[in-house]
């Protein structure tokens, strides 16, 4: 290199883009700024720019039939609630009882009536099956001596279709202890399927299992589907009645599924309402027409009012009462300048919107589905729980023949919109947030606020790295052909955090094996062992010291590959990773160069980056205490593994490591 | 004047052998109905039309449809087969065994097939010709059978007619009247008498199974033809009598069946028998079982007066009995009423009524035949095939329990379309749940590999299954493929649809034999009855998603491939067109221009102020750093607030 030391002074100009990078860079620290705030404030405003929904598929036709229920199918499915409960009174092995009950009246019905008996199975931790589609684990079920439940399946067949569709009516109920509700709900699923069964219009097949939850809701449904998609090799099903079919029954392709539930509500004199259930497993919502359909029809049909989950005790929140106020100022002002403009929204509008915004990111972040719909969305099929809530007393019968009317023409006008569409779910949206049932904000609008939030990390990377090199430059010029060599040692270091990450991830497979351990025990296991890993890891690095920015620029780009990857994924976990990861990511120092409010800060930012403290924060915000929190702790990683969430592999291959590095450079004797 | 009698008689033998064998165009009208176990009624229609060979009759016909008489002359036809179904037969109640199921009960949508008398190498370009004119004949598009995915030439496991057959089915084809239009002008007196007139649109549309058939046999071009054509129309429609108001009661099944009539099913009644037509026939059909089911209550079979558990309105004129009956314990009677042409009193209107409940259930076929996709996703997936064993099965088990290892033979035939890559190795037999090597099960198979947009995938197996099995299934997996974007049909969001497969037995052949008694006359219905045939089922009709563009996905491809396209070429072309060097000649030689002018200018100043002279801080060096000025940015934000004040306080 024979340049003149004046030739580098007078640097070449070059090209605008390259420019603009270089200039951004330059400002790293307030494009972090800018960007980390329009980030979060775009966060807060999502419940003001939500869009309502509308229903997007035309051939749905929500308008175009009157119900046709009659009072013939509720009087008939009020004897047939009546005839449950009195069952449950009467009868000591309800078990066999009710499923011969509901086949027998099924069987009336004119619908091909089977039994699907299954047994429970343990929900295991298998390290390599994320993302690997549920028929590729046909288990070989080993019989014990545990009892089988029964699932009933009535289906009704289109009488001039060809078969090759279906439409999945679930009324979950537990045949060990029928609860009223789950009477009405049955009652409900059989007005409908009264109807159904005399029908002519329909095109496709209708499938009403009443599934026994005596193993739980999604047990009984996923038991079903699973014996749906494969041959079954158990034989036949022996069965006494003659009304009964005694082979498995199937109904061509699923093209969508309604759990139909009752719940009971505490408050007088409210009117009925109708809540969606609709988050599925890793965050996967059905399309949005279905959920769209359901609450256009509950709204407009039967005048009841929609609810999506919402964060209860977030809607006494101060903070967000705040930040609506502001909302609603500048909404205020910004329609006194222009009448046209419109935006903000009434500060309840607002905290609900937050409060439900909040709770569909947390279900979609933790990836374990809301209920026994989640069993459908593994199979690509659309599917919702609507959960009628009432508080008409069950003894009054005139409120039952109401709700039983309502719901059956609810359900009624909801399958013949589905049943008017011979196409799969596919005109609206897949990806998408919800703020209330009828206000939406799709992926468009979500991922401008995501990559607000980690637009920071590259640019802070390429700005310690060049700033590094920068130092390196004048410090040791004569070391020149090693000066693109000094991001190796971080890489080594960050891989071996990294295989860390997934050793700690994979731990609980063999904690597992131990027999008859105590929660408690095995977290102290998993704890101990991951520490002792770490530690012969750290030996095996070696203590040489390597340039504090250097390594903090490789573990941000390391954490900014990992929070887009799993935006992909699911991104209600990438953004609240974001959210705890970017700060800290941004902030940290260590701790001998920071100023000491710099070093506190990031002592918090620590102290709150570890996963189990962001739980036990959340928990005791939010006070669901129940059992020592350690013991909380270890189920909820439990249930995180046992439903294949992707947050589980996050946690352990993304945010760990990433926070290990943090502390790591936090603690760098410079 | 008995050599005059005897003359006379030789002469009128002779005159009706010539008849006979000469030959006359025949056409015939006859209707079954057959009570169904679950409640409706099965009513067949069989019209069935004759025309003598051409070499001794000639190419008039007086009866015979010219369409088909030139549409079988044109294309060689040997045998044909064009059926159009809506709604799926049920095999569970309504029975697979008998001649009628086995032979009406068709795949949904359009199925053709037919074998042709002309040199191998043209049997493609016939079918092709076909498909169009019969596309043109009955309204719909059978065109689309035309492509050459869309067929295929079964080998031995259809119909054991090899070489020239064709068979192609559109699972997707909607029938409705314009379909059943052209099919009734095929007949004499179209639907204007006879029996045809009992096809009252709403009605027949509206039942649980519509299957319009169209079969046609003909030894024209054999060397010795003796048949002549032979057009037969059925139509098969499965009914309920009653409407559904009446509810059965929650006490149980025994339940007086429906009591119907010509009138309550199809809403008309026959004002007499076709003109035209040589016989026209009404027969009722009661099943073996539902005869042995009844037989406790009723004593004297002959005569179905008196004690027994039905009645019909009007007085049948024969009664046929079933014999050598397949099944042991009962056999099937045939009651058969005449249309005269006396009508001038009263229309026919056959009523039937139920005296005492009865149940009974259909002659199922040998096994249970269902088909089912398995996995999920777009990628792949699998077809099931899954065969589970009938009472009848079992029953053979017992027939043939002589120690010998006893099996079932089953023929499957399966056309899978291309976009459907099945991976045929990856077959799998399981029976009764345990996997079985191929070699065990499959006796003979023949399969061709689907081939990209030319050709369907075609598999053939001929199955050897041990009779005491209770199910059995068959698995092959299958990626999905990709389509162009055109060609996608309208409807591609749907999925695309796998024909039904055939299953057949042909260790069963299916036949009713009845004793004619003398009164009874030469029906062609009874006679197809009595022939020997494959009993045959059809699999359902399967729906596979498969990954579907966004269909406006062609505008966003123009336009970000536009973008592409312009920033490649843009910066190509800066590349090529830049020469760096130069560029720097120039902004030094401008730098210097520059710099002369401002040193002037500083110089100037400086003795203004009388100041000494001092060389200006070169060119500022924050330039690339900051490329808004304060000043600027002090200016815009004063605009924007007088901009807003103006707003708030106007507005």
């Amino acid at each position: 290199m024979a340049t003149t030391p004046e030739k580098d002074e007078e640097k070449p100009k070059h090209r605008p883009i390259i420019r603009i990078g270089i200039f951004i860079i330059a400002h790293s620290l307030s494009v972090s700024v800018v960007c980390c705030t329009a980030g979060v404030l775009a966060l807060l405003l999502f419940p003001v720019i939500a869009k309502k929904t509308y229903v997007s598929e035309n051939a749905l036709l929500p308008d175009s039939a009157n119900p046709m229920i009659s009072d013939k199918d509720v009087s008939r499915a009020n004897i047939f609630v009546n005839e449950l409960t009195s069952l449950k009174l009467k009868s000591q092995n309800t078990v066999i009882e009710i499923p011969r009950l509901i086949a027998l009246h099924m069987a009336n019905l004119r619908g091909e009536v089977s039994y699907h008996k299954f047994q429970t199975q343990s929900n295991k931790f298998h390290p390599l099956r994320f993302f690997t589609s549920p028929n590729a684990e046909a288990d070989n079920l080993t019989t014990t001596c545990e009892s089988y439940a029964t699932n009933t399946i009535g289906i009704v067949r289109a009488q001039h279709g060809d078969g090759k569709e279906a439409i999945v009516l679930v009324t979950p109920y537990n045949s060990v202890n029928l609860t009223q509700n789950e009477a009405l709900s049955l009652g409900i699923a059989y007005s409908a399927f009264s109807l159904l069964a005399q029908v002519n219009w329909l095109a496709k097949d209708i499938i009403w299992i009443a599934a026994d939850s005596r193993y739980g809701e999604y047990n009984s449904v996923a038991a079903w589907l699973r014996e749906y998609h494969t041959p079954s090799s158990n034989g036949l099903h022996e069965s006494i009645e003659t009304e009964v079919y005694d082979t498995f029954r199937r109904a061509g392709t699923m093209a969508a599924a309604l759990v139909i539930k009752v719940a009971n509500r505490g408050e007088e004199g409210e009117k009925d309402a109708l809540n969606i259930y609709a988050e599925a497993s890793n965050g996967q919502m059905p399309n949005l027409d279905l959920i769209n359909i359901v609450s256009y029809m509950a709204v407009h049909g039967e005048g009841l009012s929609v609810h999506v989950e919402k964060l209860v005790s977030l809607l006494d929140s101060r903070c967000l009462k705040f930040i609506g106020h502001v909302f609603e100022r500048i909404g205020n002002v910004v329609r006194k300048l222009n009448p046209q403009w419109k935006f903000g929204i009434p500060v309840k509008d607002y905290v609900e919107g937050g409060a439900t915004l909040v709770s569909s990111l947390y279900h979609q972040a933790l990836g374990v589905p809301t209920g026994s719909h989640g069993a459908f969305r593994d199979y690509q099929i659309d599917a919702i729980t609507i959960e009628i809530t009432t508080n008409r007393s069950s003894t009054n019968k005139g409120g039952q023949d109401e709700l039983l009317l309502q719901g059956g023409r609810l359900i009624e006008t909801v399958l013949r919109s589905i049943n008017n569409l011979l196409e799969k779910f596919h005109q609206s949206f897949f990806l998408y947030l919800l703020t209330s049932s009828n206000k939406f904000i799709s992926v468009g609008v979500y991922m401008i606020a995501f990559l607000l939030l980690v637009a920071p990390l590259p640019v802070l990377a390429a700005a310690l790295f060049s700033d590094a090199g920068k130092s390196i430059h004048k410090s040791e010029k004569n070391s020149k052909p090693f000066k693109s060599w000094r991001w190796l040692h971080p890489t080594k270091t960050i891989c071996l955090i990294h295989l860390w990450g997934a050793i700690v991830s994979l731990l609980p497979y063999f904690i597992y094996q131990i027999p008859d351990s105590q929660p408690t025990y095995r977290l102290f296991i998993w704890a101990f062992l991951s520490l002792f890993i770490l530690t012969v890891l750290g030996s095996l690095l070696g203590a040489r010291s390597t340039q504090w920015a250097v390594l903090k620029s490789v573990t941000v780009s390391t954490a900014f590959i990992g929070l887009c990857l799993m935006s992909v994924i699911n991104f209600a976990t990438a953004e609240i990773g974001a959210l705890l990861l970017v700060p800290l990511c941004l902030m940290i120092k260590p701790w001998r160069l920071a100023g000491k409010a710099h070093s506190a800060l990031n002592l918090v930012l620590v102290a709150l980056g570890f996963p189990g403290a962001v739980f036990l924060v959340v928990k005791s915000a939010f006070g669901f205490q129940n059992g020592s929190s350690l013991v909380e702790f270890w189920y909820w990683m439990e249930s995180l593994w046992a439903w294949n969430s992707a947050t589980y592999i996050y946690i352990g291959m993304v945010h760990l490591p990433c926070w290990v590095l943090c502390i790591y450079i936090l603690l760098h004797p410079c | 004047m008995s050599r005059f009698l005897s003359i006379s008689i030789l002469l009128l033998f002779v005159l009706y052998v010539s008849s006979e064998s000469a030959g006359e165009e025949e056409f015939t009208e006859e209707l079954l109905f057959r009570p169904l176990p679950d409640r409706k009624v099965l009513s067949h229609f069989h019209f069935e039309s004759r025309a003598p060979p051409t070499n001794s009759y000639g190419h008039h016909h007086r009866l015979f449809p010219k369409a088909i008489y030139q549409l079988v002359h044109k294309y060689r036809i040997k045998q044909m087969e064009l059926s159009f179904t809506q709604g799926r037969w049920n095999y569970d109640s309504w029975g697979g065994f008998d001649p009628i199921a086995s032979s009406n009960a068709k795949p949904p949508g359009v199925e053709l097939w037919a074998v042709f008398d002309v040199p191998p190498d043209q049997v493609d370009a016939s079918w092709k010709n076909l498909t169009h004119t019969l596309s043109g004949l009955f309204c719909a598009s059978i065109n689309f059978l035309e492509s050459s995915t869309a067929y295929s030439a079964p080998d031995w496991s259809f119909r054991s007619l090899s070489g020239n057959l064709r068979y192609g089915s559109l699972p997707r084809e909607a029938v409705c009247t314009e379909n059943l239009t052209p099919w009734l002008k095929l007949l004499p007196c179209r639907d204007k008498s006879g029996l045809s007139s009992l096809m009252n649109r709403p009605s027949i549309y509206s039942g649980f199974y519509h299957s319009q058939r169209l079969h046609l046999t003909s030894d024209e071009f054999d060397p010795v033809a003796l048949n002549g054509i032979v057009l037969e129309q059925t139509l098969t429609i499965v009914l309920q009598p009653d409407s559904l108001e009446t509810h059965p009661s929650f006490s149980g099944s025994r339940k007086l069946q429906p009591s119907w009539s010509m009138s309550s099913l199809f809403g008309k009644t026959v004002d007499g028998k076709c003109a035209l037509a040589k016989s026209s026939n009404v027969y009722v059909q009661l099943e073996g079982s539902l005869v042995y089911n009844m037989k406790n209550t009723w004593n004297s079979i002959d005569s179905y007066e008196g004690d027994s558990n039905f009645g019909f309105t009007v007085s049948p004129d024969r009664m046929m009995k079933e014999i050598n009956s397949v099944d042991k314990e009962g056999y099937s009677i045939i009651y058969g009423f005449s249309i005269n042409n006396d009508h001038s009193s009263k229309p026919f209107d056959l009523g039937f009524w139920w005296k005492l409940p009865v149940t009974w259930s259909c002659v199922k076929a040998p096994l249970r035949v269902s088909r089912f996709l398995m996995g999920s996703g777009n990628e792949k997936g699998a077809i099931a095939l899954s065969l589970q064993s009938t009472e009848w099965s079992q029953s053979l088990l017992k027939a043939d329990n002589d120690g010998e290892k006893c099996n079932l033979r089953v023929d499957v035939f399966q056309l899978v379309p291309w976009y459907i890559k099945v991976y045929y190795h990856t077959t799998k037999i399981y029976v009764d749940g345990a996997s079985q090597s191929l070699g065990d099960i499959i006796e003979k198979m023949s399969v061709s590999p689907s081939e990209d947009k030319v050709s369907p995938g075609v598999m053939e197996m001929i199955l050897r299954l041990p009779c005491d099995m209770k199910s059995a299934s068959l698995t092959l997996e299958f990626d999905k493929g990709f389509l162009h974007i055109d060609e996608y049909p309208p409807d591609a969001n749907q999925g695309f649809d796998i024909p039904s497969a055939i299953i057949s037995y042909p260790d069963f052949q299916t036949r009713l034999q009845y004793k004619l008694d003398t009164t009874s006359i030469k029906s062609p219905m009874v006679s197809k009855m009595q022939e020997r045939r494959t009993i045959l089922s059809y699999t359902e009709v399967l729906l596979v998603p498969l990954t579907t563009p966004d269909f406006s996905m062609p505008y966003n491809v123009i336009t970000i491939t536009c973008t592409v396209f312009a920033l490649y070429f843009g910066s190509l072309l800066n590349a090529l067109r830049r020469r760096v060097g130069e560029e720097e000649r120039l902004r030094k030689s401008k730098d210097k221009s520059t710099g002369k002018l401002r040193l002037l200018l500083s110089k100037l100043s400086a003795k203004l102020r009388g100041k000494p002279w001092e060389p200006p801080s070169s060119t500022p060096p924050s330039s690339s750093s900051k490329f808004i000025s304060t000043k600027v940015v002090i200016k815009i934000i004063l605009i924007a607030a007088i901009a807003f004040g103006w707003q708030y306080y106007d507005g």
